[in-house]
């Protein structure tokens, strides 16, 4: 399993692998919002929160249908599906891969991203926070999701209409949490609900996106 | 060790395309599967490596010891040939072979990326994966498309002299004479009745 990280991070950085899309995706986004909504800086402080959380999840979501999609095309899947990998460490894996090569860098950045925004000086530690504590959700379930329509010709809009609904309480609480971090509140629920959903979707997504595989390479 | 087959049925989209196959092959033998196009071998190697569930019958082989080998290689055009089998290798725990270079003719192409090699050239890096994963049973689906003559040849004395002196197993579908004089299976006779049951209903389901 090892293996098959270290590929799909190599891949990442290569020619074509799509490692900065995510970042830059979220970059323009969070840069164009100051523009689109004006100069006031206590609007932006406002909404600062909300915004960060959309463009990360978005962004996110830019790089989803490539995690099963290339390896379908090429054929690596069904090796992979009849190599001694079980099929639920291959989706676990190809989780943490979208997450080390989109996740971990959007969270990296979300602080100097933050400084445009005009986001309050006690939020910046709950966003690094709770960025961290979420985008891994969003990884896992980002891959169950692109799990359930690899084989699709243009599965990518189907599978960002499945996804999003269930990217709802991770954006929820994760915006929630900067918030209160920026209003002073004790953000601490809305941190231990993102780890519970982190926690529950490596937990049980692996299994439901490698019985989707199992029923798309039929 | 040996691979068994009774009275396999196999469907393609919720549709029977062979019924009643049955055929053991025993270590260190070979059987080549024929039929026109169509008429099933895909569908039947898929089946047989466990890719999809067969509508009845058995198949029988030592668990872990089957690998599967199509039209599409697996290989990923950003890695150099090397990293490629590498990375094979590593997934099934064995070790990278150096005469596996020598014995697909891959010497003078280690270090190039795999996007950059013609048809030929990455069929025969997908063919030396085959090398390196150590796996007794293999089934292969149309191994020498896009190969010349030389590399066909390559490839049957690799069969023969390496993976079936070995003990393997190979269920190999193609349309070309390999030239070791293996036994074959005429699929044609194993055609499903158009209304076999249970295809019907498949999309209702």
């Amino acid at each position: 399993m090892i293996a098959l990280l270290r590929r799909d991070l190599a891949l990442a950085v290569r020619a074509g692998g799509g490692f900065g899309l995510g970042l830059a995706f979220f970059l323009i986004v969070v840069v164009l919002v100051p523009f689109g909504v004006g100069p006031e800086a206590e609007l932006l402080t406002r909404i600062a929160p909300g915004i960060l959380w959309v463009a990360a999840l978005l962004a996110a979501l830019l790089s989803l249908d490539r995690i099963f999609a290339l390896d379908f095309e090429d054929g690596s899947l069904p090796l992979l599906a009849t190599s001694p990998l079980p099929l639920e460490g291959v989706a676990l894996v190809k989780g943490i891969a979208h997450w080390v090569t989109t996740g971990l860098p959007l969270t990296l950045a979300a602080p100097v991203l933050g400084f445009l925004l005009n986001l309050a000086p006690s939020a910046y530690l709950w966003l690094l926070l709770s960025l961290a504590l979420g985008t891994p959700a969003l990884s896992m379930i980002g891959t169950f999701g692109a799990a359930l329509t690899v084989g699709l010709r243009r599965g990518g809009l189907l599978m960002s209409l499945l996804v999003l609904p269930l990217y709802i309480p991770t954006l929820i609480f994760g915006a929630e949490a900067v918030r209160r971090g920026a209003d002073g509140l004790d953000p601490s629920t809305s941190l231990l609900m993102l780890a519970g959903i982190t926690l529950g979707s490596f937990a049980l997504l692996p299994f439901a996106a490698s019985l989707a595989l199992r029923v798309n390479l039929r | 060790m040996e691979l068994k087959v009774s009275d396999l049925s196999v469907a393609r989209g919720g549709v029977p395309v062979l019924s009643g196959v049955s055929f053991d092959v025993a270590e260190g033998q070979a059987l080549v599967l024929r039929g026109a196009n169509g008429i099933g071998k895909t569908t039947l190697l898929r089946t047989l490596a466990g890719l999809q569930p067969a509508l009845s019958g058995n198949v029988d082989f030592p668990e872990d010891t089957g690998a599967y080998a199509s039209h599409t290689d697996g290989i990923k055009t950003q890695l150099t040939v090397t990293e490629n089998l590498a990375f094979w290798a590593d997934v099934h725990g064995a070790d990278l072979p150096d005469r596996v270079f020598k014995t697909f003719d891959l010497e003078d192409l280690r270090t190039r990326l795999a996007g950059t090699l013609s048809a030929g050239q990455k069929r025969r890096v997908g063919l030396a994966r085959l090398g390196v994963i150590g796996r007794k049973v293999l089934f292969l689906d149309e191994p020498t498309v896009s190969l010349d003559a030389f590399s066909v040849k390559m490839f049957a004395s690799w069969l023969r002299d390496e993976h079936l002196a070995q003990g393997g197993i190979a269920v190999i579908a193609t349309h070309i004479d390999l030239g070791l004089d293996l036994p074959e299976l005429e699929l044609a006779p194993f055609r499903a009745a158009a209304d076999a049951g249970g295809g019907s209903d498949e999309a209702f389901l």
